[in-house]
């Protein structure tokens, strides 16, 4: 029995890894899970080019749901000193439902001091937002938020 | 001139990381809307800000038609001395507008 249970044990171990794993493969390839639009891997694509893109060391904060998408807070914080050797190079938002998948693009230095950008963005849809952090050492972070909009914005015309 | 706002401390020690708010009035209209006669709307956004710390760029941002009306903007630099904090945006339609805050850092 408790051979039984140790290998239970093992083996539900072993699965959560690998789930962890695959999440996380997904998104470095470029493949965020999800049925994630062509043109948003195209645009992240465009932004990150060959290099690798992890998961880690951004924040993104956006409430998870939202009545207006006319206008929906942000806020992007990336881990880094923010010294001469070390800085964030530029902050990209990118939105999934949106008509276009850009959202913004911050260009800061090491004189921004701390790398963290608020805005209010517009959201079509309940949809996923990513934020990607361009590095000085030429590396790429990047996290994500899922938002449920109740009204959106952008598509309704004027009534 | 669109009415801005703008919110900068008065007084920073040197070496501070302050922090910078900023405000404009603009409609941003995305180009994806449909107008009373059934026809898009087009696009007029702000593209661009900018932001210069005595004549040295220390933040810009490229904006898309994503960003809410009247863009609020807030980041982060560091006081490293006393002067003028510019502040300019630019966009569609030959839209421009500029505004400066003063700082004395001690």
């Amino acid at each position: 029995m408790s051979e039984f249970r140790s290998s239970r044990r093992r083996f539900l171990a072993a699965s959560a890894r690998l789930a962890a794993g695959a999440g996380l493969a997904s998104i470095v390839a470029g493949r965020p899970v999800g049925a994630t639009p062509e043109a948003l891997r195209g645009a992240i694509a465009e932004i990150v080019g060959d290099a690798q893109l992890r998961e880690g060391r951004v924040t993104l904060e956006m409430p998870p749901l939202v009545e207006n998408g006319n206008a929906v807070p942000l806020t992007v914080a990336v881990e880094s000193p923010m010294t001469e050797a070390e800085h964030v190079k530029a902050i990209h938002v990118f939105n999934e439902k949106n008509p276009q998948p850009y959202v913004l693009t911050a260009r800061l230095g090491p004189r921004a001091g701390r790398a963290r950008v608020a805005t209010r963005i517009k959201l079509a849809d309940a949809q996923r937002v990513v934020a990607i952090a361009e590095m000085s050492d030429g590396t790429f972070w990047c996290a994500s938020a899922d938002v449920i909009v109740t009204i959106a914005a952008c598509v309704e015309g004027i009534e | 001139m669109a009415r801005t706002l703008i919110n900068v401390p008065a007084k920073a020690k040197r070496g501070d990381i302050i922090e910078i708010k900023t405000l404009i009035a603009h409609s941003m209209e995305s180009g994806f809307r449909v107008g009373f006669n059934g026809a898009l709307i087009p696009r007029d956004i702000i593209t661009l800000f900018v932001c210069t710390y005595n004549g040295e760029e220390v933040f810009r941002a490229d904006l898309s038609p994503a960003i809410a009306a009247n863009p609020f903007i807030t980041f982060h630099t560091i006081a490293t001395e006393s002067g003028t904090i510019a502040f300019s945006w630019s966009g569609d339609n030959g839209f421009s507008a500029a505004e400066f805050a003063t700082i004395t850092v001690e």
